[in-house]
């Protein structure tokens, strides 16, 4: 494992430095010189060397045995009775990936209690050849502990050589236990895969620096390859024709338990899952207090939308934290994010920039929200709100 | 009894930037800061201290280049008691597994934990792997997005876990492992008294041969997943601006959702 510069090929174009968010590379004499204090072998001055003078070397062990992991699997997700869109969502992309490679089999592995059949027999119209099913009373509540042992399990017996899940806050909390467990790697909260034509590789894009940086990662000598993927970024396809078997797994042992899970409490308001939402509908400082967040919701209310907030707004307390978009809060990529009364600060756009379409109102013209806003609302809030919502109301 | 929080020093993000002409990446100012969500877990070490009348010890723990020592540094002035750098030309590349691997082994070292801490995710990678993957190699019960500890003895641990639709309470055995969010409490600022502590304290410092574990799982050999191309997202452009009347505006709006059948 070693990264050097080849003297001979670098022309000290100086190219590289920008790139390196560690501030690890400085030209001396004209030549690049990479503080090895510094650097931490991203591999992102690789990639800006237009004169292949960057090398990165890692050690290729080739000891493990990889090749009787075949499949995709996707880990399902069902929770409060009804299996979750991202399951599908994955399912279709599976069939998809398997077209690219052999044509393997799909399956999906779905846990819970009292699951009803039809919602299974989607997973296969969704493009599943197989869904495992695992129906007990002890999996009514989402236990890391009991969840990722039986994921493992699963894992170890089927051998796929691809494994999805959702990057919901459980897949994002199951998943990593499963794969040091099985001491393989894991990509975290993927908006594009692929398999590479020649290596029949996973190839997961993810977003990284806060979505300034998109990054492209393999995990070519491990399996599984694991990934979880942002929820409403693969599309459902479903296909009636589609056949396919229901395998139930029965005699399961809940083992050991260390966590005990007291109490699931449902969030009282409706607009609480921003992460989920195909439109949110956000307010900031500029909204002025909680009484008036009543006016953000019934927008969001006639849209079907879920709330957002700035840090500003949930720091004020008028809405709680689970609503924080941005850094410290959740990310989103809905269609349609309206964010009313939000400066657009670098730590809340972070959070939202990805969203497919942005329509900011905001009184100051020069507020930076206007820079990736698709459409600009120069105006007050309280002004503009209520106008259109005696428009949509009036439709 | 100890109090571990696993902090991971991380460029400021939010400055990192494209260069629109060169569609490169731009780091000018970028400062290195201690992950914000550590931040939570390093304050709420110092609560629980004070909830337990000072009986646990503190420290952070972080792996990373020798310039982590600042971050190292900023918590002790904070009150953190200890601190232990792991810092190795070795551990350079590190994935997840590789990191919480090195991590894992160190709170070993340390031993006599009660309570692991961690950052609900780093706000370079956005993985929140290294908090389950420590917990995992080292067999701890789990909870992630911690918004609340409610109680704490030498057995057990309550905590309240923000959820997508809620948020659960959830009763761990211990020792245990936790990440946490930022509803968790505020972080305070260090005191006078803190910082000139902390300048003349003792950095622990961890290599490769202290902690007796195995080369190939460390570092870029050790690591399952590599990163084999980064580039910029689209730029992301801003449209329209209007300073119509309020009708106007709403009708804008309105257009907008009639014409995408969202209305
Ligand atoms: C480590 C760190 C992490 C952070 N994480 C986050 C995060 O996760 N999420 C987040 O959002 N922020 C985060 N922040 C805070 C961020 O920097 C900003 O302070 C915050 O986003 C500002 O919120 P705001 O836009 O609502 O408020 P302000 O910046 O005060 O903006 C209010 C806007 O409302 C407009 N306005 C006022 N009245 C009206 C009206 N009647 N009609 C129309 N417009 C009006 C004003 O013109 C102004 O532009 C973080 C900061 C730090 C340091
Ligand atoms: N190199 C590191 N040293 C110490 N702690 C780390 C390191 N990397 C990650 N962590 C901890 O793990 C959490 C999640 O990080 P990540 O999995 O990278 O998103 C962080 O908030 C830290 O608490």
């Amino acid at each position: 494992m070693s990264i050097e510069i080849i003297k001979s090929k670098c022309v000290g174009c100086g190219l590289c430095i920008p790139v390196c968010v560690y501030d690890a590379i400085k030209l001396i004499d004209k030549i690049a010189v990479i503080d090895l204090d510094k650097c931490t072998l991203c591999g992102a001055c690789v990639e800006a060397c237009n004169f292949d003078a960057i090398i990165l070397t890692k050690e290729e062990k080739k000891d493990k045995d990889i090749s009787d992991y075949s499949g995709i699997l996707v880990v399902g997700e069902f929770r409060h009775g009804e299996v979750h869109h991202v399951t599908y969502e994955l399912v279709s992309k599976a069939r998809k990936l398997a077209g690219k490679l052999d044509d393997v089999n799909v399956s999906c592995l779905i846990m819970g209690t009292d699951m009803p059949e039809d919602s299974l027999e989607k997973i296969i119209t969704a493009g599943a050849d197989k869904v495992i099913k695992i129906d007990n009373p002890e999996l009514k509540f989402f236990n890391d502990e009991v969840f990722s042992k039986l994921v493992t399990e699963v894992l170890i017996n089927e051998k796929p050589e691809i494994v999805l899940t959702g990057a919901t806050s459980e897949g994002r909390a199951l998943i990593p236990l499963v794969a040091v467990s099985l001491r393989t790697g894991l990509t975290a909260d993927c908006t594009g895969l692929d398999i590479d034509p020649e290596k029949k590789l996973l190839l997961q894009t993810r977003p990284a620096f806060g979505g300034n940086i998109m990054a492209t990662i393999i995990c070519p000598n491990h399996r599984p390859q694991i990934a979880t993927v942002r929820p409403k970024v693969m599309k459902i396809i479903l296909d009636s024709n589609r056949k396919g078997e229901i395998i139930e797994k029965k005699d399961i042992k809940v083992s050991r338990k260390l966590t005990e899970i007291l109490e699931t409490v449902k969030d009282e308001s409706t607009h609480v899952n921003v992460a989920d939402a195909d439109i949110v509908v956000s307010g900031g400082r500029g909204v002025g207090g909680p009484k008036n967040f009543e006016l953000i919701e019934k927008l969001a209310d006639l849209l079907k939308a879920a709330v957002g907030a700035s840090r500003a707004a949930v720091d004020s307390d008028w809405i709680t934290y689970s609503h924080q978009v941005g850094q410290t809060g959740k990310t989103v990529a809905p269609k349609l994010y309206i964010a009313c009364g939000i400066s657009g600060a670098v730590q809340h756009q972070v959070g939202m920039r990805s969203s497919d379409f942005i329509i900011a109102i905001n009184k100051d013209s020069s507020a930076p929200i206007f820079d990736i806003a698709d459409i600009g609302i120069v105006g007050d809030l309280f002004e503009v709100i209520p106008e259109l919502i005696k428009l949509i109301e009036k439709n | 009894m100890k109090i571990i929080v696993l902090i991971k020093q991380v460029p400021d993000t939010t400055n990192v930037s494209i260069n629109p002409d060169t569609n490169t990446l731009m780091r000018e100012g970028v400062e290195s800061i201690i992950n914000p969500f550590d931040m939570y877990a390093i304050e709420e070490a110092l609560r629980l201290k004070e909830r337990l009348n000072g009986e646990p010890e503190t420290v952070v723990l972080s792996m990373g280049p020798p310039q982590v020592e600042t971050a190292l540094r900023e918590a002790l002035s904070m009150g953190i008691d200890k601190a232990v750098l792991l810092t190795d030309r070795k551990f350079a590349g590190s994935d997840t597994l590789a990191t919480s691997y090195t991590l894992a082994a160190a709170i070993k070292k340390l031993d006599d934990y009660s309570l692991v801490l961690c950052g609900k995710q780093a706000i370079d990678g956005d993985t929140a792997q290294v908090g389950p993957g420590v917990a995992t190699w080292l067999d701890l019960p789990i909870a992630t997005y911690i918004r609340k500890i409610e109680e704490i003895d030498k057995e057990k641990i309550l905590v309240e876990r923000l959820m997508d639709m809620g948020y659960d309470r959830i009763s761990l055995k211990l020792p245990a492992l936790l990440t946490v969010v930022k509803e968790l409490n505020e972080p305070r600022l260090p005191s006078l008294r803190g910082k000139l502590k902390a300048k003349k304290a003792e950095i622990i410092n961890w290599g490769f041969e202290d902690l007796g574990i195995e080369e190939d799982m460390i570092g870029l050999d050790g690591s399952p997943t590599y990163v084999v191309k980064i580039f910029s997202p689209p730029p992301k452009q801003g449209g329209e601006k209007f300073h119509g009347n309020p009708e106007d505006s709403a009708k804008k709006i309105f257009e907008y959702l009639t014409s995408t059948k969202i209305i």
